[in-house]
């Protein structure tokens, strides 16, 4: 896909908006008219040309905003990225991890030479252009995980593993669906699950502790998460409740399509091959409602989803001011008719 | 959770690119991928499956990455050739010339170098030397203080003690068994500072001997790390029915419950074949005799349950077991 990056902004005026060719490769996560919960892991391998699956690591035409937005975060709350001391090498993981696949995938966009431990890393979208010591903190302008975090859409934790445990002990989380990494920082696997509705229930996170501790290395794996948030905002942290916690309440039957937004993380784990630790990363992409329905199948699909979710679920994900609201506008989009399997467009 | 996400692993053919005798029962490889290019960027303290067809079986043994995390030209792992019948060890020996092609999997790392460690100490009983050689060389990188003691059987088989000792000196320190001489574990474990981490890999005897000081020494037990390879014992043999598969195996005498299913054409997951990295836990449907729990990872209510195996390294005494593969 030939990539046009937009100016626009996450915040404020919000003129986030998807052009025609990213609402259709939107990563819609319903595979039916109703909603499942399941554990939906999947070995992240490539999917089809132009889906965000494409490549393990997507950047798409918001890609510049994005990271403007991510630097205004930092700007206003540094803590959003922190890092443990004995997360160095795992830092250094990632920076190879997410410099290789951009720049094999966006030659055009993303160049990396590397000769030993001499790297070269151009970055053209964002004007920069860094030769730097594979290992040596001391000769990038940021730490590790913050430098090449600042280039790359999607926020990431860096997991140590010991003591037959995991532990969230780095971190850079700017686009999160309500969640702190100050408050995780240092916990362990079931600590930082804590809050979590119907969790400790039937093994269920013993059974991930497991499966996520004998993760392979070049075996990455993925899994889609959703929610929805009003307005295309990125940063609905818990430390920012106060800025966007009132925009509930701004929703009208008027405006439900330009505010309400399905918001899909694409989740991704991998292990990283020096320290041994795990990533994880968390990707937003964002669609309003007026885009949505653009697309026929997801106009039907999506208030029959909605009409059908367990009530922990809509108290869980925040929508019962909207929800009723959003069902009754989408209705008008779906005549009844019956809708493909899978999630993407027909 | 699917498991067919971590069903064996990703095989990188490789081919053999050298050969050395390393002492009198150990004999080094070097491994360098067909494909050309580097091998995967691996940590200290991974292993390697490393596959064989020998004759129509096809067996796999788990071996740790010696050698340079920085040189990934090729992986070299060491071999001790042990005479149990199972054949993996005396087929690379006696059979494996440079040239030929084997497969290893990715590396996987169930020992890796706890990073928030102060100090390392390092005991390595005969073959288990191996994975302190990477050990060693990444400490040295990282720039964190090790010690590295070593004790084997006697002169002659003291795989790379001349070569550690040339290249780290003082830190490290010989012990022969023939000679008398003995790790002197009580004065190591006393008085270590604070974030000092222990790693043991050698024979079980010496792995528990190690552990059971460590734990009577106060050391808590999250500083206490070891890895051992155990073999799958032999034993008579017996049937496995594979209830969901519909098959039925013979698991011979030397063979392993995991060998025998995966002869049948069925991949059941698997990490470290040692039993102790959990992967090949399985279900038991149901056992004419009792389970033989040979690994290390299950609890012991969850041995005497008699509902879950370690394919890898357990077996049963009786002539029928059934599983939920
Ligand atoms: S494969 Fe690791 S316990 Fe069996």
């Amino acid at each position: 896909m030939n990539l046009v990056f937009k100016k626009e902004t996450f915040r404020d005026d919000f003129t986030f908006k998807n052009s025609p060719e990213h609402v259709r490769r939107f990563p819609f996560p319903f595979h039916e008219d109703k909603y499942m919960y399941t554990v939906n892991i999947e070995p992240h391998t490539p999917g089809p040309v132009n889906s965000v699956f494409e490549f393990p690591i997507d950047v798409d035409e918001h890609y510049v905003s994005e990271m403007e937005d991510r630097a205004l975060v930092l700007k206003d709350d540094p803590l959003r990225c922190q890092a443990l001391p004995h997360m160095q090498l795992a830092e250094w993981d990632l920076v190879e991890l997410l410099m290789v696949s951009m720049s094999e995938h966006y030659p055009e966009h993303f160049t990396l030479t590397r000769d030993g431990d001499k790297w070269h890393w151009i970055n053209r979208p964002l004007g920069i252009d860094q030769q730097f010591t594979f290992g040596d903190t001391a000769t990038l302008p940021y730490p590790p995980m913050e430098y090449i975090t600042r280039q790359c859409q999607g926020d990431f934790c860096l997991i140590d593993q010991r003591d037959g445990n995991l532990w969230m002990d780095a971190g850079i989380v700017t686009t999160q669906a309500d969640w702190s990494l100050d408050f995780d920082i240092g916990m362990n696997f079931m600590e930082w699950h804590g809050p979590v509705p119907l969790a400790h229930e039937a093994g269920v996170f013993d059974r991930a502790l497991k499966f996520l501790m004998n993760l392979q290395l070049g075996k990455p794996v993925r899994r889609l998460n959703w929610t929805m948030s009003i307005n295309p905002r990125l940063d609905t942290s818990p430390e920012n409740f106060h800025k966007w916690g009132s925009d509930r309440m701004t929703v009208t039957p008027e405006n439900i399509g330009e505010k309400v937004h399905l918001r899909v993380e694409l989740q991704g784990l991998w292990r990283l091959p020096r320290s041994n630790a795990i990533v994880f990363s968390i990707r937003c992409y964002l669609i309003s409602m007026n885009e949505l329905v653009s697309v026929p199948k997801w106009a039907r699909r999506m208030p029959r989803v909605l009409k059908n979710l367990p009530p922990e679920l809509i108290d869980y994900k925040g929508l019962s001011r909207y929800r009723q609201m959003t069902i009754d506008w989408l209705s008008r989009f779906d005549d009844g008719a019956p809708t493909s399997p899978g999630g993407q467009p027909d | 959770m699917s498991m067919n996400l971590m069903s064996g692993s990703t095989e990188i053919p490789v081919r053999v690119a050298d050969i050395v005798q390393v002492s009198e029962r150990v004999k080094r490889f070097r491994f360098e991928p067909v494909a050309g290019g580097s091998m995967p960027v691996f940590s200290a303290g991974a292993h390697v499956v490393v596959s064989m067809n020998i004759g129509s079986r096809r067996a796999r043994n788990p071996y740790s990455l010696m050698g340079s995390v920085t040189d990934l030209s090729a992986y070299e792992i060491s071999v001790l050739k042990t005479v149990d019948s199972r054949g993996g060890s005396v087929f690379l020996h006696d059979s494996v010339k440079i040239g030929d092609q084997l497969t290893v999997s990715t590396p996987v790392n169930l020992f890796p170098v706890e990073q928030r460690g102060r100090k390392f100490i390092l005991i390595a009983g005969g073959i288990g030397i191996t994975p302190m050689i990477a050990m060693a060389e990444q400490l040295t990188a990282q720039k964190l203080p090790f010690e590295l003691h070593y004790a084997y059987r006697n002169d002659q088989a003291g795989a790379y003690a001349d070569t550690l000792k040339a290249r780290y000196g003082h830190l490290v320190h010989l012990y022969i068994d023939s000679r008398d001489e003995r790790i002197p574990l009580d004065a190591l474990l006393k008085n270590q500072p604070l974030g000092t981490h222990l790693y043991v890999c050698g024979p079980g005897g010496m792995i528990n001997w190690v552990l059971e000081s460590g734990r009577k020494a106060g050391w808590p037990e999250e500083n206490l790390h070891s890895e051992r390879f155990l073999a799958p014992p032999s034993g008579k043999p017996f049937s496995v029915v594979l209830e969901r598969s519909k098959k039925t195996v013979t698991v011979g005498e030397h063979e392993s419950i995991l060998e025998a299913i995966e002869a049948s054409g069925v991949e059941p997951p698997y990490l470290c074949r040692g039993g102790a990295c959990g992967q090949c836990l399985t279900c038991v449907v149901s056992c004419d005799g009792t389970l033989e729990h040979n690994d290390h990872y299950l609890a012991p209510e969850e041995r005497d349950g008699n509902q879950k195996i370690m394919i890898c390294v357990s077996r049963i005494k009786g002539s029928n077991l059934v599983l939920d593969l």
